[in-house]
């Protein structure tokens, strides 16, 4: 069985910080991580592998610094790895980088795809559909679990809003994965000793047969016209008073709002 | 493609236990907002069902803000199928050519409309929270979608200009949906479509219900919410909360400790709620916090911190120990209650 698991390179949010002057993001010193959607698509990909047999393919287009992750990646237990790397590819929207990938997945050899569900910088949740449909596969995204695969069909479980759904479908197809889908495993010293030895195959647009016009920032349709921050206005009353006298205060509001009837 | 042949905002409906969900009822009423704000376009609001209904849902969508209802109807659609509604999507894209398409950011929203977009190989904006035509030119369609990115910590607003239609989708909670008007005149255009050519290769075995009763703290008149600043005490805002009548929410911050099930969760990955009244208790006031609840229509906020965000947002704001202040809410309003008069 091989599998694909696309896989992006994120800054880490949570460490982000706003330069409340200018209102743009600080980047500088910001750590990048694996985006969580992906890595429990990975680790779901390398069950399997434990499970079943199978050749574990990791795919990310982006920067050259991604090949860090990809070694991380070999350390986990990937069997190949491949980045998707380009000036012409890059600033592309989720429709351009679907182009590309599927452009590339058209090449290769595959029985599933796992993607992420969605990437924490931007959360579109956009790539896995679109690059389904570019390879023309059926999806099932959010995905929570992979309840049982065989040859020609994988059965999983997909988180909705309120409650799961199973779900069959026929193989090839793109599942999108949940990061609460399954916990990554730790890298091990021999992985990633071994990590260094293995070869990232490196991807150009050269090396693709694929329009111009439908990659990248130039191929993308939607574009940014401004960013921006948020500002607070401070619009409150905020008092300093003792706890009783708060809760009183608070009950004459919710009273004066007409909440706390009869 | 001629860009000047698309007209018209289409907004996609969908079904949840019998009833169009809130969250399309909520974008029809934002679409009727647009096109009242640029009657110069003459923009109609279509609203798209797809499936095998009642017709009293169609009226729904009527009464709720669109001018007309497409109905693509077939007896055999008893669940949604991604490979079913793309196809029936696309016929109607390429049939009606709509300008501009609003799909609910829900988990159905988010499989549908990239695939549909794809297909069409137009741009798709996600889980957009605020819409405006182009503010430079007043005759222009040109949708300015503005959405969070970063985790919140940035604004971006996105324009496509080179492809139709302009798609979008939009988080529930964020757009108000109008009142519901049950002598609204619209039009409704029934199509019996047939799906026996497309092929559909995902089938859904069987229905799971969550272990545990899911709370809906969206649909609250009050909510207390507590952040981590609760700790696990969320006992003693529970007891407040149930003697106001209000659902209990909860910032990240408190869910990722365990004090609380995600459910509660308010704010950008959390619910996005609008209550008549949001008490936010032990909460800083992070921006994806705010995101969630920062449009109800009351906020009180207690914090130990003077310098804490929420005050920045709230109508009023207590400096103070939410969990001194909490026990004594509860019994003031029971003290209130038990009034001989
Ligand atoms: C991608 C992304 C998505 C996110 N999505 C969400 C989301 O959906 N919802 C969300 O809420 N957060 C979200 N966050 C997290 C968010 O950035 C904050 O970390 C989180 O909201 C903080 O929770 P908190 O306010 O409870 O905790 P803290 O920031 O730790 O604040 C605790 C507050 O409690 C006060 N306090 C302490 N003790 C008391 C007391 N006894 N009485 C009164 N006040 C007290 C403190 O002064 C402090 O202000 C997200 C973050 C990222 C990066």
């Amino acid at each position: 069985m091989n599998i694909l698991v696309l896989l992006k390179q994120v800054p880490d949010t949570t460490e982000m910080q706003i330069d409340k002057e200018t209102g743009t993001l600080i980047r500088a010193g910001v750590p990048t991580i694996t985006n969580p959607d992906d890595l429990a698509g990975m680790e779901m990909a390398l069950r399997l592998k434990d499970s079943y047999g199978a050749n574990v393919t990791c795919i990310t287009m982006g920067p050259p610094q991604a090949r860090n992750m990809l070694r991380e990646l070999y350390s986990m237990g990937a069997d190949n790895c491949v980045l998707l790397s380009d000036m012409k590819f890059s600033g592309a929207d989720t429709w351009a980088t679907s182009n590309t990938l599927a452009a590339y997945i058209k090449t290769v050899d595959y029985d599933l795809i796992i993607a992420g569900r969605q990437a924490i910088d931007g959360d579109t949740a956009q790539v896995g559909p679109q690059t389904a449909e570019k390879l023309n596969l059926p999806q099932v995204t959010y995905v929570d679990d992979i309840i049982d695969i065989s040859k020609e069909r994988i059965i999983v479980k997909k988180a909705l809003e309120n409650n799961y759904e199973i779900i069959e479908s026929s193989l090839p197809c793109v599942i999108t994965t949940l990061s609460t889908a399954a916990k990554p495993r730790y890298m091990t010293v021999k992985g990633i000793s071994d990590a260094f030895t293995k070869e990232i195959k490196q991807v150009s647009f050269d090396d693709l047969e694929i329009d111009p016009t439908i990659i990248g920032l130039k191929g993308s349709p939607t574009k940014v016209k401004k960013t921006f921050t948020k500002e607070v206005h401070k619009n409150s009353d905020v008092l300093h008073l003792d706890g009783k006298t708060s809760a009183r205060k608070i009950v004459e509001t919710l009273l004066d709002l007409n909440f706390i009837g009869k | 493609m001629n860009i000047a042949d698309y007209k018209d905002i289409y907004v996609f409906c969908e079904v949840k236990d019998g009833k169009i969900h809130d969250s399309s009822l909520e974008l029809l009423g934002e679409a009727s907002r647009l096109v009242n704000n640029r009657p110069s376009l003459g923009y109609k609001v279509v609203g798209l069902i797809i499936g095998n209904y009642d017709e009293h849902l169609i009226d729904d969508i009527g009464y709720f803000g669109a001018d007309k209802v497409i109905y693509l109807k077939n007896e055999g659609i008893n669940h949604y199928s991604t490979e079913i509604f793309t196809s029936l999507f696309m016929d109607v894209i390429n049939n009606d050519k709509p300008d501009i398409i609003l799909v609910p950011a829900t988990v159905l929203g988010r499989d549908l409309a990239p695939r549909v977009a794809a297909r069409c190989d137009t741009g798709l904006t996600a889980d957009a929270t605020k819409l405006d035509f182009d503010p430079e030119n007043l005759e222009s369609p040109l949708l300015y979608v503005t959405r969070p990115a970063f985790g919140g910590n940035l604004f971006g607003t996105i324009i496509n200009e080179t492809k139709r239609p302009q798609m979008t989708t939009i988080r529930p909670g964020v757009m108000e949906k109008l009142k519901k008007h049950t002598g609204r005149q619209f039009i409704k255009d029934i199509r019996n479509v047939d799906i026996s050519t497309i092929k559909d290769s995902v089938k859904v075995l069987e229905v799971l219900q969550k272990d545990h009763m899911a709370v809906d703290i969206t649909k609250a008149d009050i909510i207390v919410s507590g952040g981590r600043g609760i700790g696990d005490n969320f006992h003693i805002l529970e007891e407040c909360a149930k003697m106001m009548g209000a659902e209990v929410g909860a910032s990240r911050g408190a869910v990722d400790k365990g004090y609380i099930k995600k459910d509660h969760q308010v704010g950008q990955t959390g619910k996005t709620v609008r209550p008549k009244v949001y008490i936010a208790c032990g909460i800083s006031g992070a921006v994806q916090h705010l995101a969630g609840m920062e449009k109800s229509d009351y906020i009180i906020a207690i914090n130990k911190d003077p310098e804490a965000a929420i005050f920045g947002v709230a109508n009023i704001g207590f400096v103070g120990d939410a969990l001194e202040i909490l026990p004594l809410i509860t019994e003031e309003i029971k003290r209130y209650r038990e009034r001989p008069f």
